[in-house]
């Protein structure tokens, strides 16, 4: 008899603990949320304001600062803005960026999957030697070749065309060790065996890559092809330095010469063609955002 | 036996002429645009050069003038380690602050990280370094949210010399997404034994911290601190939009000092000399990490 009360009583006291666990679970929880999600918040502010100054009418700019969504929305700040300066529209403008960046982001996939697949797998002499110094210039800022480079292409009249931009993409320069060493790491998880019985089998080094390798590697190559697109998209340096016509100009360049604090004065339209030009970059993020992550995490590179 | 070393010695040859096929886009490359100008570049820092005119040999003249009697290139020195040496630790810092936040086991973290990332995504744009402009403005958000809570709400952010360079300095932190990933990753790697262990031992919050998380992470805070050091002394695009150099040259960080003298004025031998220093900088940081990272870098069996 009194036994069994005991049982009840334990019972109950066992469901009262979990209760208040879960009680605690739950306030932590909602603790966590609201924290996370108010300093996300926080950090996400200084955009979601640029997104929303781009919709306001010119009148609404300084009298309605902070808000984030215009208490009349207009589109007139993409019609007036797009119009860009001295007669050249952004069409011309965001034409140039995607030829970068589509080239550019092609040529860096090529030539870093091919030099990756030569490192990871084949053999020949000084092969450390040289991936090492594939490594080294990770560390190597851009300034300290930029002058020699600049002198180099003029040298060959190729000042105000794109060569300068894409020969390097095309010859794994440019921060494209990164990408070669992404490829590398992914094709080393690669069951050798697969090489050994292509070999067997008679087949080629150049037919087994494209047959058999390219298609494997294919998720390190779109890793790689996200992010050359948008560092050739938000590349600033080179196209300033070799490119001197407006007629040439990307969209960074652009931006910065119709920004221009000494002349501008539309602020609608600048907030508007600085948040259109941040778009690209952001679908890309918003459809790819796990390559990114993952592509971050694994090398841990950047 | 003498056959199948023939075999061998022509296979390995034709495997070593298809890996420096493979290869040979990167090598190219690295000859041509990284190798042959740092060589140049060497080079060019002891000559004039203005790039109208054939390099005139100068000796260490471009050097004497940069040491003893150019006050601006001390100006960008110390202003560019004030940056960095500040930047750098607070990204860094914070990164770990929120991958150990994020690292939770949560519903909706995956979201969370990707919230947190995007300001990364587009953080070194010029579309976003106008946005900064117009946030730090006089008549800027900052400004405007400080008025609105009833604080002094004049201060022009970018023209006092005391706060220019630290409104840099927060939009670099802000950026923190990088290495905030890295550090999840590496928080994924410490072994859940360990925390448990240190629970029944009754270890504190900070102890756990200190004792266990910081070391495990070590060689990815090594890994991190290098490779943003060498972003935080080579910094342009934001330099270059928000503030110009100025205001009082506080700013004038020396890769926008560098591309000042050399694209600018075209005082090519100067900017090389510039570079060459830069380089020496450069290397002496990244070995100093790395000498002093064995007393706090912990390895784990390797």
């Amino acid at each position: 008899m009194s036994n069994s009360t005991q049982t009840i009583l334990l019972r109950e006291d066992v469901q009262a603990r979990l209760r208040a666990k879960r009680r605690r679970d739950l306030r932590g929880s909602i603790v966590f949320h609201s924290f996370v999600i108010l300093f996300g918040f926080l950090m996400l502010y200084p955009l979601l304001w640029l997104a929303g100054s781009s919709f306001k009418p010119s009148g609404e700019i300084f009298t309605n600062l902070g808000a984030i969504i215009p208490s009349e929305p207009t589109l007139m700040n993409f019609v007036n803005g797009w119009r860009g300066f001295g007669g050249i529209t952004f069409t011309t403008f965001y034409q140039n960026s995607f030829l970068y960046a589509g080239i550019g982001t092609f040529a860096a996939v090529l030539s870093s999957v091919v030099v990756a697949y030569g490192f990871a797998r084949l053999k020949f002499p000084l092969r450390g030697f040289w991936f090492t110094c594939m490594l080294m210039t990770l560390m190597m800022p851009v300034q300290i070749q930029i002058i020699p480079q600049y002198i180099f292409f003029s040298q060959l009249g190729m000042i105000n065309t794109f060569w300068p931009l894409l020969l390097p993409r095309f010859l794994g320069q440019a921060g494209q060790a990164f990408f070669i060493f992404m490829i590398v790491q992914f094709i080393r998880g690669i069951p050798i065996q697969l090489d050994e019985a292509a070999e067997i089998d008679g087949a080629n080094k150049v037919t087994f890559f494209l047959r058999v390798m390219l298609p494997l590697v294919k998720p390190a190559m779109v890793t790689a092809g996200i992010f050359s697109f948008y560092w050739t998209w938000s590349d600033f340096l080179t196209p300033l330095i070799y490119l001197n016509r407006p007629r040439l100009y990307t969209v960074s360049v652009a931006l910065r010469a119709f920004s221009d604090p000494a002349g501008a004065t539309d602020w609608g339209a600048i907030y508007a063609m600085s948040f259109l030009s941040l778009v690209p970059v952001l679908v890309i993020f918003v459809l790819f955002q796990k390559h990114i992550v993952e592509g971050i995490s694994t090398t841990g590179l950047k | 036996m003498v056959q199948s070393l023939t075999f061998a010695t022509t296979r390995s040859r034709r495997n070593a002429i298809s890996g420096y096929l493979f290869i040979s886009p990167w090598l190219i490359g690295f000859i041509t645009l990284t190798i042959f100008p740092i060589i140049a570049v060497v080079y060019l820092g002891f000559t004039r050069y203005d790039i109208f005119s054939a390099p005139q040999w100068t000796g260490l003249a471009n050097y004497r003038r940069m040491f003893t009697a150019d006050p601006r290139f001390w100006t960008s020195v110390r202003s560019t380690f004030v940056f960095a040496f500040s930047s750098v630790p607070l990204k860094l810092a914070f990164a770990l602050a929120v991958a150990m936040v994020l690292a939770a086991k949560r519903r909706g973290v995956g979201v969370y990280r990707a919230l947190y990332y995007a300001p990364s995504i587009v953080g070194t744009s010029v579309a976003v370094a106008v946005m900064w402009r117009q946030i730090f403005a006089r008549r800027g958000l900052v400004n405007w949210v400080l008025g609105f809570l009833g604080l002094p709400s004049t201060t022009s952010w970018l023209g006092e010399p005391a706060t220019a360079i630290w409104t840099i300095v927060l939009l670099v932190v802000w950026q923190f997404g990088s290495p905030m990933l890295i550090f999840l990753a590496g928080l994924k790697q410490i072994p859940a034994e360990m925390y448990e262990a240190a629970d029944i031992d009754g270890a504190r919050a900070h102890q756990r911290f200190f004792r266990i998380t910081l070391p495990m992470l070590s060689p990815i805070i090594l890994f991190n601190l290098i490779m943003q050091i060498i972003f935080g002394l080579t910094v342009f695009t934001q330099a270059f939009i928000i503030t110009g150099g100025g205001p009082l040259d506080t700013t004038n960080f020396y890769a926008l000092y560098l591309y000042r003298r050399a694209f600018e004025t075209f005082q090519m031998g100067y900017g090389s000399a510039m570079a060459v220093v830069l380089l020496a900088v450069v290397g002496v940081c990244t070995a100093i990490v790395l000498k002093t990272s064995a007393r706090w870098v912990f390895y784990e069996t390797e």
